[in-house]
């Protein structure tokens, strides 16, 4: 297109080249592949440590944030041809983070000048991972109904209550999470606090999910004190910094309907006897090829301010949706060897597995219903909705 | 990047209004059909499209059009999908000129074709379903010329048509992409006998009988036993654009729709208040804008011409043939007794759809390209 743009791809390319670990370009065959990051975390490799710091150090692994907070400071254009050349030599993320993909963007949007230096340039060199404090028992879709409760102490908040659903709370660092400041109004009572999981009074107990996973846990807050300064956004005002970030949420989970990178599925199943099989999988490449056309377009339109703020839920809708029709695809074409659980040859059951894990999907972060009332209300206008 | 140009926008800006003025259900379709115009189409619009410049949309500049690509008439199917305007835009302007373009047919049918005088059609398929491999019409060599016997249907515009461009068999048998000639022949060609019949959406499609047409050596487009090259340039960008008419067609009936839901009353309340179809008009919102983004990553791949173009153009077929049936079914299903009827234009939309969803390929046919183009 343009010659600085030209420039910056060559210089991308060369740069990846030279410091991209030939190991990182290799497909991540699970979720436990990815790099995390955190106090704690274990790395895998040698590679995959060198990858995060080398990425983490360059702002590239939150390529469009502003260069002040740990990020690249790249521009819209600048940042697609990053992702490009990454796609292009199968490059792994160097850091998967609900930091990232959820509370920067609303730290970005929200937090104070000190919030975002505290905060952002250590969720970009993968310092701390973060967990998400925002179902309760009695608060699933109904998410506005939560009831964990912080008093004000004066110079600090006395949280108790409990989360669920609250994803690697066991591994995470330190949680950004919503809680009842008042109770004389249901949205106008919420406040988003950021507090350290190690702190005093929080416990958590991971729940054993039908895929024999333990991605989720219980959490649990006994008196546990947030100093003032950790709460983002004005008190009572919690709601809508909640909802921003889960529109961000939603644009991350939408891309489980990308297949991590191969889109298409026919041609990786092995063979293909059946002609019924062989229909089904072609009309799912049909809506899988046309999904990653929306998924472009969508960022594009994001990154260009011209998306309109409901189309995460029509993303996640869609995306969710289309990965568990794609896993029950391929448990189809595994016919009784994809059955298997335990077996070395089956690798503990990881197709069935993967295919159970899926069925979260549109459970998480709003379940698909609530996501259509979501477009009908505020794209659709529909009355009533 | 998938987000159109400033130029593409003002070309939509330019057109949107014009075919929701000048290509309208009532001035156009309806006004044809009820008047049992033997073109289906009105030879005035075809002219006010020309002073557009849209008829020469992907011609080059320097032989008179607007040297544009498939994303821009892309933009302009669209409206006319929206709009169910009946005219030879796609068949002539889009699928005839991306055949033509480049070869000494060219020079003599494109002056025609800018001005919005001459109409072109494309006579591919021999049988009841899309399949050009499987082409058996054959033009022998005679002389200086050849000589084609066999048959077509399915002809767009073919009763309409100045000049057809004829798929035939040179060389090879059916099933063998190569082999294949295209011909350029006018209308008038001796031994070509034509019936024109209308379609379920009022558009006409004719059947022709070729018993010993001859032509000469120059009625070739392109290469003899080459005719696959400009015939699958013709197939692509008639493909795409298409499937952007579709998104049309699909648009147009879902926003009929969702306005339908927020006035039609029972029960004392608005239809739109029901859940059971709040879900479903919110999931085929997100569908059409799925098929948007599939017909234009199509486009802008042909543009392009990049490898992936063809598997993209399959996509964008199937998905918005799809995804079209899904919008005029809910359309008259939500529409209740009124979508049955023929007064309310709902129930053309449903007609529409149908005929494009099976020119150049059903969605069947397509999901199998993408199988068989994927490797399996």
């Amino acid at each position: 297109m343009t010659e600085p743009l030209d420039n910056f791809r060559s210089e991308t390319r060369d740069w990846l080249e030279a410091n991209c670990p030939p190991e990182m370009r290799t497909p991540m065959r699970s979720e436990k592949d990815a790099c995390w990051g955190g106090r704690h975390f274990e790395f895998q490799s040698p590679a995959q440590k060198q990858w995060l710091e080398v990425m983490g150090a360059r702002g590239w692994t939150v390529p469009d944030w502003p260069s002040d907070y740990g990020g690249g400071g790249l521009s819209a254009p600048e940042a697609k041809i990053l992702r490009e050349e990454m796609a292009r030599i199968g490059a792994r993320s160097p850091l998967t983070s609900f930091g990232i993909s959820m509370l920067g963007p609303a730290l970005l949007k929200y937090g104070t000048e000190e919030q975002k230096k505290r905060y952002l340039p250590q969720i970009a060199r993968g310092e701390i991972r973060w967990c998400q404090g925002y179902s309760e028992p009695g608060a699933g879709s109904d998410l506005a109904g939560l009831q964990t409760r912080a008093e004000d102490r004066g110079d600090h908040y006395l949280v108790n209550g409990q989360k669920v659903w609250t994803s690697y709370a066991d591994q995470a660092d330190w949680i950004f999470c919503l809680v009842r400041t008042s109770s004389e109004s249901k949205h106008g009572g919420i406040s988003f606090l950021l507090f350290d999981m190690e702190s005093p009074g929080v416990t958590t107990k991971p729940i054993l999910l039908i895929s024999g996973y333990s991605p989720f846990c219980e959490t649990f807050f006994d008196d546990v004190k947030v100093p003032k300064d950790q709460l983002v956004g004005e008190e009572n005002k919690g709601w809508d910094v909640a909802k921003y970030l889960l529109g961000h949420e939603r644009e991350m989970i939408s891309g489980m309907g990308l297949g991590g990178g191969k889109a298409t599925l026919g041609d990786s199943v092995g063979p293909i006897d059946d002609p019924l099989l062989r229909a089904e999988l072609a009309a799912f490449d049909v809506d899988a090829l046309a999904f990653q056309a929306m998924s472009e377009k969508f960022i594009d339109e994001l990154k260009a301010g011209q998306a309109h703020p409901a189309m995460p839920s029509m993303m996640k809708y869609a995306g969710t949706e289309l990965n568990k029709r794609r896993h029950e695809l391929i448990m189809a074409a595994g016919g009784s060897d994809a059955l298997e659980w335990d077996s070395e040859r089956s690798k503990g059951g990881k197709q069935a597995r993967d295919w159970l894990r899926t069925k979260a999907n549109s459970i998480e972060g709003g379940t698909s219903e609530i996501q259509l009332g979501i477009v009908a209300k505020h794209i659709l206008r529909l009355p009533g909705a | 990047m998938m987000i159109l140009t400033d130029d593409q926008r003002m070309l939509q800006d330019t057109v949107r209004p014009f075919m929701a003025d000048e290509g309208a259900i009532k001035t156009q379709l309806r006004h044809w059909r009820d008047t049992n115009c033997k073109d289906g189409f009105g030879h005035g619009l075809w002219k006010q499209f020309a002073e557009l410049g849209l008829t020469g949309i992907l011609v080059p500049e320097a032989q008179g059009g607007a040297g544009l690509g498939m994303i821009e008439a892309g933009v302009v199917l669209e409206e006319i999908g929206r709009n169910l305007t009946p005219s030879p835009f796609l068949t002539t302007a889009v699928a005839a000129v991306r055949a033509l373009e480049g070869s000494a047919q060219a020079e003599r049918w494109f002056p025609g074709i800018v001005a919005g005088e001459t109409v072109a059609a494309l006579a591919i398929d021999e049988g009841r379903n899309h399949d050009p491999a499987r082409i058996e019409c054959r033009a022998e060599r005679s002389g200086n010329g050849f000589t084609l016997s066999g048959q077509k249907q399915f002809v767009v515009h073919g009763g309409s048509a100045d000049v057809l461009l004829i798929a035939a068999r040179t060389a090879g048998s059916a099933g063998e992409r190569e082999g294949v000639t295209l011909f350029a022949i006018g209308k008038d060609a001796s031994g070509l006998t034509l019936d024109s019949a209308g379609l379920a959406d009022s558009s006409k499609a004719a059947r022709i009988t070729l018993d010993r047409v001859a032509v000469d050596a120059d009625a070739v487009v392109g290469d003899v036993d080459g005719g696959w090259a400009p015939l699958s340039r013709a197939l692509n960008a008639g493909r795409a654009g298409a499937a952007s008419e579709l998104v049309g067609v699909a648009a147009g009936a879902a926003e009929m729709t969702f306005d339908y839901l927020k006035q039609r009353k029972q029960f004392g309340r608005l239809i739109g208040e029901f859940q059971a179809l709040q879900h479903r008009a919110a999931h085929l919102y997100g569908e059409i804008e799925i098929a948007r983004a599939a017909a234009l990553k199509a486009a802008q791949l042909l543009d392009a011409g990049d490898y992936r173009a063809e598997l993209m153009t399959s996509v964008a077929k199937a998905k918005a043939a799809r995804v079209g049936a899904l919008a005029v079914q809910e359309g008259v299903q939500m529409h209740g007794g009124i979508g049955m009827t023929d007064e309310h234009d709902i129930g053309l939309y449903m007609k529409r759809e149908a005929v494009l969803s099976e020119l150049f390929g059903g969605p069947r046919f397509h999901a199998g390209e993408v199988a068989r183009l994927s490797g399996y």
